[in-house]
């Protein structure tokens, strides 16, 4: 789960992590007020899950509380990767004598949570990765410890000369790794961390990535979820529990499993189809979780045919089936629909089926080309 | 023969009275497997289905029984506790089914476990099955038959599409292994594909790997250095978007690392017969095994 910088800001900052103040705003007199209250120079900048904010425009100076005021009215108008941005977060500008990174993330090939620091801060971490790798220090740790001191200071030193700042910036590594640990991360981030011209280290910005799998045992976390601040369909599907992403394509695909959804999304594409979404109806399916399936799906204007592939282990076809027939009586479809459904349950399925009307296939791959000459309008 | 289980492999179930461990381990029974025992806190002394005997810890499980093995089907908050009370009672192989654990508690379990010295397979995986003697997990035991080729995979459903055909065209299985869709795991393609090299009975093996992380590539040169038998491999994902999280917690394109294309252009280099669709794999193990 994606959480804002605020959010992340306000997480760091319980944990001693020294960052500057800073208000949310969602309109332009919000911001223009909290400006004035600063009473000096801000720093406006777009609340949005997505990366890449200040090239998209999303961060810019404001000198006066009325500047304040416009460029939040522009920000809030922006959006940044096809999310709209609802919120900003106005901040005092800092002075700036140099700009780091520190960041950690779960490493899957060290199977550790792994700590990164690059005195070269403030820009895109994989682009210094790929240029410039020796600008990067790398620093497993062992999550039966955590990070020690020297560990710590190593990772400082990389950083800064002064004693002062590395231990300060030291203190601060530990923190972050406390709050990362604690808050059950999957990233926590700090670019850039910087020094001011009077010696001190501060956060200027802060990102944190949830593991999903923390949530159930994380109240407080889950309830930072901004729900406006992420795609309406998936917001449907998650409180459906499914998993469904949106692409581009046409061809609306209703899969049980991730690696059978991910392979049929593929077969789609290989017989000259386009997949519409993934989308995986887990496994032990109840047909309300078809009927809601079906309802995400029929609200892409782009999808010209659906298609169902089911195979039944755990998942009971003739459930699927009972889904498929609950939800085309409240709903009738308007466009083509092809079932291909195998495995536990499966003659009872094709029953209910073919009771209402429709069809059921038993290959894949007859399925998808089926599905494919519908929505390209080629009859198959 | 087969690998990791076979007919004297002897089965404890965590969470035996939940749910999901109460109707997989019915099916376990019925396809033949040696279920000794299961464990439900607070339930010790009682009988599962009037035979198989509850114990409130894997400690006594493994003391009265003498289980080699066990499977685990507690809540995701639950199952790092159930993989290390497991591996510190000593069971060697660990099979974790539960969906939905923390990755954090995985950087914490998978070094317990190995010092310990179990195998852990999971979690987020459907198990294994070597048709005709045991399963371990929730494989759907009709799917597959007895016979020479070993199969490894990240996917659950994807991997009974691809043995349900191998079955169709009557090409049977030693050994069926999920070895799970999380970014840390127990298990690892190598590990299965040492072991089907080792295994007498095995003649070649199918791998159905997916998008994220490094591990089919890394499998790919273990094949070119180490094994003598053919590999034959499907990689799902390659029309996934990147940094989308495709339903598996690893199946995940991280810039422009862990693509399909990636894994495939790595198993064509290495010798890895490569499918591009699931039913492809038929024809390169026919060939493969000619």
């Amino acid at each position: 789960m994606n959480i804002h910088e605020y959010q992340a800001k306000d997480i760091f900052r319980k944990y001693g992590i020294p960052i500057p103040p800073g208000e949310v705003a969602t309109t332009p007199e919000e911001a223009e007020a909290i400006a004035r209250k600063f009473g000096t120079t801000v720093v406006i900048k777009a609340q949005v899950h997505a990366g890449g904010r200040g090239k998209a425009g999303g961060v810019k100076l404001a000198r006066t509380p009325a500047d304040a005021k416009s460029i939040a009215a522009q920000i809030l108008k922006l959006t940044i990767k096809g999310l709209p941005v609802k919120k900003v977060l106005v901040t005092p500008a800092a002075d700036i004598a140099s700009e780091a990174y520190v960041g950690i993330i779960v490493d899957r090939a060290s199977k550790r949570p792994v700590f990164m620091a690059s005195p070269a801060g403030g820009i895109d971490i994989e682009e210094v990765a790929a240029k410039t790798p020796d600008k990067i220090l790398r620093r497993p740790v062992d999550p039966r410890y955590g990070l020690q001191l020297y560990e710590a200071m190593q990772l400082a030193f990389f950083l800064y000369s002064d004693m002062k700042q590395v231990r300060a910036a030291a203190k601060i590594l530990q923190q972050l790794y406390k709050a990362f640990i604690e808050n059950g991360g999957s990233l926590a981030e700090i670019n850039p961390l910087v020094t001011t011209p009077t010696g001190d280290v501060v956060a200027l910005d802060a990102k944190m990535v949830i593991d999903d799998n923390e949530l159930d045992r994380r109240a407080d976390i889950a309830a930072l979820r901004d729900e406006s601040a992420e795609d309406p369909s998936e917001v449907e599907a998650r409180k459906a529990n499914l998993t469904f992403i949106k692409l581009d394509g046409n061809v609306g695909c209703i899969v049980n499993g991730a690696g059978l959804a991910m392979a049929t999304m593929d077969l789609v594409k290989y017989y000259g189809g386009e997949p519409a979404n993934f989308l995986d109806i887990g496994g032990s399916s109840n047909p309300e979780k078809v009927v809601a399936a079906l309802r995400i799906i029929t609200g892409d204007r782009n999808v010209k045919a659906i298609l169902f592939n089911i195979f039944g282990g755990i998942t009971r076809t003739d459930d699927v089936a009972n889904g498929i027939v609950t939800a085309i009586k409240q709903n009738p479809l308007k466009v083509p629909l092809v079932i291909r459904l195998t495995g536990t349950n499966e003659e009872i399925a094709v029953k209910i089926l073919k009771e209402n009307g429709l069809s059921a296939m038993t290959d894949m791959d007859e399925a998808v080309k089926k599905a494919v000459a519908l929505a390209t309008g080629k009859a198959a | 023969m087969s690998i990791f289980i076979d007919k004297s492999t002897r089965l404890i179930v965590q969470g035996i009275t939940g749910r999901d461990g109460s109707f997989h381990t019915k099916q376990m029974i019925e396809y033949g497997t040696q279920v000794v025992g299961g464990v439900t806190p607070g339930k010790g002394g009682q009988k599962f289905e009037d035979k198989v005997p509850i114990f409130n810890t894997v400690a006594e499980a493994v003391k009265t029984t003498k289980a080699n093995a066990t499977v685990i089907y507690v809540p995701p908050m639950f199952a790092a506790d159930a993989m290390m009370e497991a591996a510190d009672a000593g069971v060697r192989f660990i099979v974790c089914i539960t969906e939905g654990v923390p990755v954090l508690d995985m950087t914490r379990v998978r070094p317990f476990v190995i010092e310990k010295g179990a195998r852990l397979l999971g979690p987020n995986c459907p198990g294994l099955i070597s048709p005709g003697q045991s399963k371990v997990g929730i494989i759907p035991g009709r799917i597959c038959i007895p016979g020479p080729v070993g199969l490894v995979s990240r996917s659950g459903t994807l991997t009974y599409e691809v043995v349900y055909q191998m079955t169709r065209a009557k090409i049977g299985q030693t050994t069926c292994v999920g070895i799970g869709g999380d970014p840390i795991n127990g298990t690892n393609f190598i590990d299965c594909l040492d072991a089907f090299e080792k295994d007498p009975n095995t003649e070649a093996v199918v791998m159905i790997g997916e998008i994220g992380g490094t591990d089919e590539q890394e499998a790919a040169r273990f094949v070119r250095e180490k094994m003598k038998k053919p590999v034959v491999g499907f990689i799902a994902g390659q029309t996934a978007p990147s940094g989308r999280r495709m339903g598996h917690a690893g199946a995940i394109i991280s810039g422009s690392a862990g693509t399909a294309a990636e894994k495939m252009q790595a198993f064509e280099e290495n010798g890895v017969g490569v499918a591009k669709r699931p039913i492809d794999v038929i024809d390169l193990l026919k060939r493969a095994m000619r």
